[in-house]
């Protein structure tokens, strides 16, 4: 699904990513962990296209795409829920929504529903849908970020620490919206995350540090001794 | 009664024209945060469009006569618009994020189609049209060659000297045929006929009240509720406030960006073209036409805030107004009974001409701007962001 080799990102002159190799295959929840700092953000970014790679090659569906820009990146099926959530702030909950759409191939024409199951995933959204994106709180503006992602059907989902900032009751929603949507609609995620509890419901694991992947493999081998070394809890 | 009616209805008469001019520049400067120094030539653009379409209906004979304003305004937005599209494409994009560069950019710009509209002739609009046609018309068909991107740089370069060469020569060949030598325009102004139905004026009282500025106004308040109805209702309305809110989660979500920038800047530039249909029927236009009202327009979005068209509407009321009352003398008049104001009417009548008015109106407005520096209603957007 997604095969990243080789990859080098530089902010000015500082080098951020060394040499980072990762594969998400299709149907798989891989989780990247590590500390603060070690370039787990820049790594979704650079995916999604907001930063340039200075060498290495990313593919997604073995298609070379470094040299697309990001909506056409979209619009291939990688759905990106920000650090920070990004709600367009002074738009509607639901016109937020409908700019899910624009990710599908066609467009959002004639369409201007929400369907059903976005709504079976996230309740709370169903009595905002006319409040403005940016008046919602932190809890409820993540969830209509992945809300967000969702309507756009893509088949790779980049999340960027989801449950940051966020109360425990909201973290299990999301862990379990997560869940349900690979269970029901097979797509792959790939998850930046430090909450252990939602870390051990991936399959894969890599771990980062120094802008380097040092460890990888499956979460159900995640040992103390690897936690302690890049959760820090 | 009659009186404050007839002052307010001048007051906002004035205040439609500041509006109409300054919408465009609204959504270009307001939304989009870019500096277009050339949004006066693009009505200027506006004002000769009415001025050509009007004598081709001046041909064709009376009846049509009068309806040909309904023509010149979407043709003026398209010519405006185009124009706008090229200026963005061509330049602007470039200059994203660097207000500066863009603001010295389209000064340039101004100044080229200021004197365009002076010196265009039969030789110049054929030498362009030789030009675009051999450049673009290359760069299409090279286009489809596979080692296209390799060799990009170095064949534009060629063709843009082959092609301005071309161009010339075809344009020296027929410079000495003189009906093609012969400006268009020229540097004088041009006058454009209102249609009768627009001429005179509806009597109430002792006052007239003329077809065109009621005309205005009723254009003014359509373009509002157009622009309105495409900013809410519309596709790409919703896409262009999501851009101008948050660029970078925009692209992220499939909305291609350059396409709503360019499509975006098309708007603002194409209401600046209605803009000068309108100010065609306020009086006689010429190349720096649009000069006088580039100043005005940058006022009006400035202390409306920036990026918010309510502000727009209530500070070119609010400017139109005061500049209508400071300038008829009717403020002066208020103080003219009591002796004991003696000081303050002289002042006032100081002030009452248009010119000083307009002294007076600055006056206040950079008053305004201490306390409020961010305009009547502030707001973030991508210029907050800068």
């Amino acid at each position: 699904m997604l095969n990243i080799s080789q990859l080098n990102v530089y902010y000015g002159e500082s080098h951020i990513l060394r040499n980072v190799d990762l594969n998400v295959t299709a149907g798989q929840m891989v989780c990247l962990i590590g500390r603060n700092g070690v370039g787990k953000t820049t790594l979704l970014k650079t995916i999604m296209g907001l930063l340039k790679p200075r060498l290495g090659t990313i593919k997604y569906k073995g298609e070379e795409i470094g040299k697309r820009t990001t909506d056409r990146r979209a619009k291939m099926g990688i759905g990106y829920v920000p650090q920070g959530r990004e709600i367009i702030p002074r738009v509607t909950v639901k016109e937020n929504l409908l700019l899910g759409l624009e990710a599908r191939p066609q467009g959002r024409k004639g369409k201007q529903d929400i369907p059903d199951h976005i709504f079976e995933l996230f309740p709370v959204l169903k009595t905002m849908l006319s409040r403005m994106g940016g008046d919602l709180s932190g809890g409820q503006q993540q969830q209509l970020a992945i809300a967000r992602a969702l309507m756009g059907e893509p088949q790779l989902l980049l999340l960027d620490e989801p449950t940051e900032g966020i109360q425990p009751s909201i973290i299990l929603e999301i862990e379990n919206a997560v869940k349900g949507i690979i269970k029901t609609t097979g797509i792959s995620v790939l998850l930046v995350e430090q909450h252990l509890h939602f870390v051990r419901q991936a399959d894969r694991y890599y771990a980062m540090q120094k802008g380097g992947i040092v460890a990888s493999g499956s979460t159900s081998e995640l040992s103390q001794d690897v936690i302690q070394q890049f959760l820090a809890v | 009664m009659l009186q404050l009616f007839f002052g307010l209805f001048n007051g906002i008469s004035i205040g439609s024209v500041l509006l109409i001019a300054a919408l465009g520049l609204a959504v270009v400067f307001g939304l989009m945060g870019v500096i277009n120094l050339a949004h006066g030539e693009l009505m200027m653009l506006g004002a000769y469009t009415t001025f050509v379409v009007q004598n081709i209906f001046k041909m064709l004979g009376d009846p049509w006569f009068g309806a040909y304003i309904f023509v010149a305004l979407p043709v003026a937005f398209i010519v405006a618009a185009l124009v706008g599209l090229a200026l963005e494409r061509g330049v602007i994009r470039f200059l994203y994020g660097r207000p500066l560069e863009t603001l010295l950019a389209t000064w340039g710009v101004s100044l080229i189609l200021r004197q365009f509209v002076r010196s265009v002739n039969g030789v110049l609009a054929i030498g362009l049209v030789v030009f675009c046609l051999l450049f673009f018309g290359a760069w299409v068909l090279l286009s489809r060659r596979l080692d296209w991107q390799k060799i990009r740089n170095g064949v534009l370069t060629i063709l843009v000297f082959l092609s301005t060469g071309i161009a010339t020569v075809t344009g020296f060949l027929l410079s000495g045929q003189k009906a093609l030598a012969k400006p268009w325009f020229s540097a004088r102004n041009v006058d454009v006929t209102a249609p009768a139905w627009l001429r005179g004026g509806l009597p109430l009282g002792n006052f007239q009240i003329p077809y065109a500025r009621i005309f205005i106004i009723i254009l003014t308040i359509a373009c509002i509720v157009g622009l309105y109805l495409f900013f809410n209702r519309s596709n790409w309305g919703l896409r262009i406030r999501a851009v101008t809110q948050n660029r970078q989660m925009s692209a992220c979500l499939g909305i291609p960006t350059n396409q709503v920038d360019a499509l975006t800047f098309a708007l603002g530039s194409g209401l600046a073209g209605i803009a000068g249909v309108a100010i065609t029927l306020l009086g006689s236009v010429g190349p720096n036409t649009g000069q006088n009202y580039i100043v005005d327009t940058f006022m009006v979005v400035v202390v409306g805030g920036v990026g918010n068209l309510l502000g727009s509407i209530i500070a070119a009321m609010a400017i139109g107004t005061v500049t209508y009352l400071v300038g008829s003398g009717t403020i002066a008049l208020l103080f003219s009974q009591n002796s004991a104001l003696q000081g303050i009417f002289d002042f006032f009548t100081f002030f009452a001409d248009s010119s000083m008015a307009k002294v007076m109106v600055f006056a206040l407005i950079i008053t305004f701007l201490q306390f409020k520096p961010a305009g009547i209603f502030p707001q973030k957007g991508r210029t907050a962001e800068l």
